[in-house]
């Protein structure tokens, strides 16, 4: 690394303003300093809304209308960016600037050929003809790693697979040799084996071609992975910045410290996430109380006798094929799973995406018929060889918890209406009035204040949905929830209090919970027992401690090690 | 592919098998054709003796096998009123139908795509106001008031295009076109944009939505991250992807505009498919209305199947579903 260069970025007192219809304006990043230089990843951390990705799109000249550079300067290459062009003088956006963004699955065009998206920003910044940019995408998907490039240059995106497509979004990236790359959430959407390899790839760039790239992610794990440098941010402001290892083994500012704080930890199980600020606790405990309450007056709590039992399990899908005669393909979903959640526990289902854990929550609550196979609940026989049409009582007992709470509360109906909707249905209150009670007390039992049933979904945060959700899924006094990735779309310190909020409402009301997660370090917080799945099998089920620090089946072994963490600096580690 | 297409024709005869039954069930019970046909002061015998020739005394289904078989063999029977068989009629009356429809479509691809790109990429500006709010008129005013107040414009106050009728007409074969002659196409103008406003309109606010919603996606955002000229992004990539849900409208609409170019072609007598089915409908002339049902199906079944097709072309997700 040369010190002659200049940075490749260089930020200096950024502010990035939007202004509102009603004259004011929004400061979405005030006094942003940052400087990148060559050969170096630089990340930008911070939850929702802290103006990170602004940041990302500011240098990139794509803020979004009306957005403005209100103050403050960016260089790239030593060049001044002129916020009327949105431009830097010399430097164009592709060919010295590369990005790489969050989803692959939707980054790529789906009409056009891999060969005409790689090839075509070449041909408008490098000036080559057809042959020579076909030559040089080529070029391009073997340095990514793609197997097979020639063939995967006439393939169009639907044909690839997450990672395959980030690799190509990558090499589409760097097509024109740029100094710089804003990478955006590059490996969010991707499974963490898919994970380490896109990680590595990146980290490769800025080893051997000398490339500088501003990572802004909200994920701990990867910034301790490949980061340098680090900067966390927080409603706009930078809040502490400085080398990876340095700002994520000793941060100063306090929200820096509760922000990792709130990471899920793979190495070590604790009672709760440490949270920022008060978790309401008063009237929320009298509420839990009242819930179980009403539990006991039900049904025996929780005793540690099998609640659900999943045996033989197998559900096929089959496409096409309703032509008689034609066969159409069948896909295996769930293999010959078995095992038996114990009531009062939290028994974890683990896997990467396509493994077929949430096809197992649809069978366990009843929206998949499955092929072959049965879940017992208690005695009875809720799906599969058997089973009879599921009957109130059981519907009742087997409530879920959706991943999306955008999209699982209905925007139309005011919270009192969705949560009273399960009560009334299930008989659970003489009248209306009483309905209403129960609700106001569902509410404050998950942490909110009970006039939020008068207002409709949109007035709440993601977390607050989510527990809105809960608190729905409450409301039908259930034995057993299912919790579908209930904290994946959340930042990690509504994660944290979500999970916290589960564990207390599992200790209130002695609730059993079938979660169902990707994350392994959520899981090893939260479970008491661990399932590990791959490819529609189940693998290996222990006891969640054992599994974590034992683990028997080579796959397992290779998950758990692939978790970016805290604890495995690259600094640290280079250094060591 | 050949499975795909295979399994849509398979649909498309099911279909078609419907419609004809119900074309069958109007030949039936729609009126009596004996009634219709013979003499006000026919005597009984005479009656039985036309229903025997007619073959109405059989059983139903033997009388739709009839019909099915008579059907295929392009044999759609007598018109009642003048005595001719109707697919001569219907031949005779298609061109002028299909002519129109062409323009019209023409004319609504043409200026309602470009028209709608306009307002998704400027949608604040003055022109893509003025459209947004044009538009509204056109989709609202109902076909026999544009055509009407046309006429009065074009051609009653400033004379410069007729007002009813194909003009001079050139025979191609059995196909007579307008398309050749100078009196044909002015008479095509009014009618061809009396037609193609609504489509019109269709179109270009659909082209619209799906421009605003393809111009926020993640692609068009990675190309302009790439630098693409601006052009490029809105005109080959954006454009493609916003055309999709257009081709199945069009489609649609193409089906519908054959078989409700009837209030056109009333307002101006123009001489096709339409005006035969209103004469028909008028004089009970039950063949003919059962030969247009059995022929606006087809039409339908037929577009459909060429715009899931086109679809499979366009788009190489569904495509490779098939392969």
């Amino acid at each position: 690394m040369s010190t002659l260069q200049p940075p490749v970025l260089a930020i200096d007192n950024l502010r990035v303003e939007y202004p509102l219809a009603n004259g004011s304006t929004f400061t979405a990043v005030e006094n942003a300093s940052i400087v990148i230089e060559p050969g170096e990843i630089h990340a930008l951390v911070g939850e929702s809304g802290a103006g990170k990705t602004t940041i990302g799109n500011a240098v990139m000249g794509l803020l979004e209308k009306p957005g403005r550079i209100a103050a403050g300067t960016i260089r790239i290459g030593g060049k001044l960016f002129d916020p009327l062009t949105g431009s830097a003088e010399g430097v164009v956006l592709g060919r010295d600037i590369g990005a790489v963004f969050q989803d692959p699955m939707t980054s790529l065009n789906p009409l056009f050929t891999i060969e005409s998206q790689l090839t075509e920003t070449m041909r408008t910044h490098l000036k080559l003809d057809k042959a020579a940019a076909r030559a040089r995408a080529l070029q391009l998907l073997k340095a990514v790693g793609i197997p097979e490039p020639e063939r995967r240059l006439k393939a169009y995106p639907h044909q690839l697979s997450g990672g395959q497509r980030q690799r190509v979004v990558i090499a589409a990236a760097l097509s024109c040799d740029p100094k710089l790359v804003v990478a955006d959430e590059p490996t969010t959407a991707l499974d963490v084996s898919v994970q380490a390899q896109i990680l590595t790839l990146l980290r490769d760039l800025p080893d051997q071609r000398g490339i500088g790239i501003l990572l802004v992610t909200h994920n701990m794990g990867v910034v301790a992975q490949i980061a340098d440098r680090v900067t966390i941010m927080h409603r706009g402001k930078v809040v502490e910045t400085g080398p990876t290892a340095e700002v994520l083994r000793h941060p100063k500012a306090p929200y820096a410290k509760a922000l990792i704080g709130a990471v899920p930890r793979i190495d070590a199980r604790l009672d709760r996430f440490p949270v920022l600020g008060q978790e309401g606790k008063g009237r929320a405990e009298d509420a839990r109380t009242a819930l179980r309450a009403k539990a006991e007056r039900t049904d025996t709590i929780a005793d540690g006798t099998p609640i659900l039992s999943v045996e033989n399990l197998c559900v096929d899908y089959v496409t096409g094929g309703w032509l008689p005669g034609s066969t159409g393909h069948r896909f295996r979903a769930v293999d010959k799973v078995s095992f038996a959640v114990r009531s009062g526990e939290v028994f974890g289902l683990v896997g990467e995406s396509g493994c077929g854990k949430t096809t197992i929550a649809n069978v366990v609550s009843g929206l998949v018929r499955p092929t072959s196979g049965r879940v017992v609940y208690r005695d009875a026989v809720v799906a599969g060889e058997g089973g009879a049409r599921r009957a109130g009582p059981l519907r009742q007992a087997i409530q879920m918890i959706f991943q999306d709470p955008y999209s699982s509360l209905n925007s139309r109906l005011r919270i009192g209406s969705i949560l009273a909707e399960p009560i009334l249905f299930y008989r659970l209150a003489a009248t209306k009035a009483e309905a209403a009670r129960d609700v106001d007390q569902l509410i404050e039992a998950v942490g909110l204040e009970a006039e939020a049933a008068q207002r409709f979904p949109h007035a709440f945060s993601g977390g607050q949905r989510q527990r809105l959700s809960i608190a729905r899924a409450l409301g039908a006094r259930p034995k057993l929830i299912v919790c579908d990735e209930p904290t994946s779309s959340l930042d990690v310190s509504v994660q944290a209090q979500i999970l916290n909020l589960l564990k207390d409402l599992r200790d209130a009301t002695g609730l059993t919970l079938l979660l169902i997660s990707h994350d392994l370090a959520v899981v090893r917080q939260m479970c008491d027992r661990v399932a590990v799945m791959q490819r529609g099998r189940l693998l290996e089920e222990a006891a969640s401690e054992t599994l974590f620090a034992a683990p028997q089946h080579p796959y397992t072994k290779e998950l758990i090690s692939l978790v970016p963490t805290l604890d495995r600096i690259r600094g640290e580690i280079q250094a060591a | 592919m050949l499975k795909v297409l295979l399994s849509r024709l398979g649909q498309a005869a099911l279909v078609m098998l419907v419609v004809s039954a119900l074309s069958f069930v109007m030949f039936r019970y729609v009126g009596d054709p004996v009634a219709s046909m013979s003499r006000e002061n026919a005597s009984a015998e005479e009656k039985a003796e036309l229903r025997r020739s007619l073959g109405l005394d059989q059983p139903v289904v033997v009388q739709y096998g009839c019909f099915l078989e008579n059907t295929l063999s392009g044999n759609l029977g007598i018109s009642y009123r003048n005595q001719r068989p109707v697919t001569q009629l219907i031949a005779e009356r298609l061109p002028a139908t299909l002519e129109l429809v062409f323009v019209a479509t023409v004319l609504s691809l043409a200026l309602g795509i470009p028209l709608g790109v306009l307002c998704a990429l400027k949608p604040n500006g003055a022109a893509a106001r003025l459209v947004q709010a044009l538009s509204l008129i056109g989709i609202s005013t109902p076909t026999f008031v544009t055509g009407i107040v046309l006429i009065l414009v074009f051609a009653v106050s400033l004379g410069w295009l007729p007002s009813f009728g194909r003009g001079q007409v050139v025979d191609l074969g059995w196909w007579s076109t307008g398309l050749l002659t100078l009196s044909g196409l002015k008479a095509l103008i009014l009618p061809g944009i009396t037609l193609a406003l609504y489509q019109l309109t269709l179109i270009m606010r659909l082209v619209r939505a799906e421009m605003i919603d393809v111009l926020s996606s993640d692609y068009i955002r990675f190309a302009k991250a790439r630098g693409l000229p601006k052009r490029y992004i809105h005109f080959h990539l954006a454009l493609r992807n916003a055309l999709m849900p257009v081709i199945t409208v069009t489609g649609l609409q193409i089906g519908s505009l054959i078989a409700f170019a009837i209030v056109t072609e009333t307002v101006f007598q123009w001489p096709g498919m339409g005006l035969l089915f209103i004469q028909a409908v008028s004089f009970v002339d039950i063949p003919v209305m059962a030969a247009y049902l059995l022929f606006v199906g087809l039409l339908f079944v037929l577009i459909n199947t060429v715009v899931d097709i086109l679809y499979a072309v366009v788009d190489p997700r569904l495509r490779a579903r098939s392969a």
